[in-house]
């Protein structure tokens, strides 16, 4: 193939020459880090010559230990793409995990990561190329993070395709990006949001704590009629659960996307 | 200055990671994992074994076709093996029962280089024909003993332990021989065409 590290990517006709992954990883710079819930924190790095990426991509990040041991795991950006070389993650601490702590609770704001990417073309949303369509989103917990790049860039280009967001967590404490999510919702500008706890709920809550339901995802999401984009994102019991009632609604299933984390990882 | 060295520089400073496997052939860049994850880039397909069938085509356009029934008539193999996820997980020792490629192909005639495999769903995958056969690749219907599950590629995947495991395709229905490489789902979507992990082969250009 023809990348080279830091060249730009060139702009052609071709799937493989837009998809692409940039050979070789480069040296990024945790700049900031911010808490998102107890068990979540979204990482700033800079990264020169970040070469921009789609909403709902993906970067690979390398550890490096003080004997050369490495770690490298994939997280999704949480970031819109804005020409500024910064990118964002948002990770969530796994029990036991061997980098996901690290990065949480540890990882000191200056110091130095390895990245490579961005990567994946198939679980994303591009408003110059997707806008129109009427898009739902399917959260599971921390799976709202790629889903959080696509409506934030919707946000930024200033684009009005209808958007529907369930979010399903386990209590208020696990939501992500909630007063962001808030905010996009009151814009009046065709997003609309529906949070569900499957856990805990507050005494004054309307709905019991229960996993999404049937009725629910009907009521909430799109009519298959209008043949919308589909992304679901999430634990894999979510994703098969949430994709399973889709299909029997009636969703083409070649228009529904799946991103799914497993049991483990980290 | 120091001389230039073998080993990496400290980037991450007070990372140090799990204790290191100890005899363990882990490919780089991989950890091991003991679940299963799933991944799939859409949907599961519902397939029943009752409307399961595999079709060969060759370059000629000459298919052969099997059955649920005709694949359990086949002489049946139980590899043991280590698994690969280009998301960095391995898995040691998985068991699965299955029919070897060697067998399934042993009377097509073709001369082709490489084939694509194609899973009801929609999902497709490129391999070279030398990396399905010499007791390299089964399709696979039975995990630890279990019918395979629907998510886990049910009621029969392709299984190529020693590429990354995105090359058993799950759901398996069709192998198409080819004189010529050609980019299956994630190869088209910047995914290596091999998918060596021993090479650490993940990304168009590794």
């Amino acid at each position: 193939m023809t990348d080279q590290v830091g060249a730009e990517p060139t702009a052609t006709g071709r799937l493989g020459s837009r998809y692409a992954v940039r050979s070789g990883w480069q040296v990024a710079t945790l700049v900031g880090r911010r808490a998102e819930s107890p068990s979540a924190a979204t990482l700033v790095l800079d990264v020169p010559g970040w070469p921009g990426h789609q909403p709902g991509q993906h970067v690979d990040l390398r550890l490096t230990a003080g004997d050369g041991y490495t770690a490298e795991r994939s997280y999704s950006l949480a970031s819109a793409p804005d020409g500024s070389g910064r990118i964002e993650v948002t990770v969530q601490r796994v029990v036991d995990g061997e980098v996901s702590p690290y990065l949480v609770d540890s990882f000191p704001v200056g110091s130095a990561v390895e990245v490579r990417g961005p990567v994946g073309g198939w679980f994303v949303w591009d408003p110059a190329r997707d806008a129109g369509t009427p898009v739902l989103l399917l959260a599971g917990g921390s799976g709202l993070v790629p889903l959080m790049a696509m409506a934030r860039a919707r946000r930024d280009a200033g684009d009005r395709t209808p958007f529907r967001l369930i979010c399903s967590v386990r209590t208020d404490q696990d939501q992500l990006y909630a007063d962001e999510v808030a905010g996009l919702a009151a814009r009046g500008d065709g997003f609309e949001a529906r949070t569900i706890f499957t856990r805990a709920v507050s005494l004054t809550a309307l709905r019991g704590p229960r996993r999404l339901t049937d009725s629910e995802l009907a009521a909430w999401g799109w009519p298959p009629e209008l043949e919308p984009r589909v992304y679901v994102c999430g634990p894999t019991g979510f994703v098969e659960t949430v994709s399973r009632m889709l299909v029997a609604q009636g969703h083409d299933p070649s228009r529904v996307r799946t991103e799914r984390f497993g049991p483990a990882g980290g | 200055m120091t001389e230039p060295s073998e080993v990496p520089p400290a980037l991450t400073p007070g990372f140090h990671g799990r204790p290191r496997p100890d005899g363990v052939a882990l490919p780089p860049g991989q950890y091991v994992e003991d679940g299963f994850p799933v991944l799939s880039a859409g949907p599961t397909p519902n397939v029943g074994a009752a409307t399961w069938s595999l079709t060969v085509t060759t370059e000629a356009g000459a298919s052969t076709s099997w059955t649920w029934a005709d694949l359990m008539a086949l002489p049946q193999e139980t590899p043991t093996v280590d698994i690969h996820c280009v998301t960095r997980w391995s898995k040691f020792g998985t068991r699965w029962k299955g029919v070897s490629l060697d067998v399934l192909l042993a009377d097509v005639e073709s001369t082709a280089d490489f084939a694509m495999v194609g899973s009801y769903g929609g999902y497709t995958t490129n391999l070279p024909v030398a990396d399905l056969l010499g007791g390299k690749a089964w399709i696979a219907h039975t995990f630890d003993g279990k019918p395979l599950h629907p998510e886990h590629g049910g009621p029969a995947r392709l299984l190529v332990p020693h590429l990354y495991f995105w090359k058993s395709a799950k759901w398996v229905r069709s192998l198409t021989l080819m004189p010529t490489d050609k980019p299956g789902f994630w190869e088209r979507l910047g995914y290596h065409d091999l998918g060596d992990p021993w090479r650490e082969q993940r990304y168009q250009g590794d």
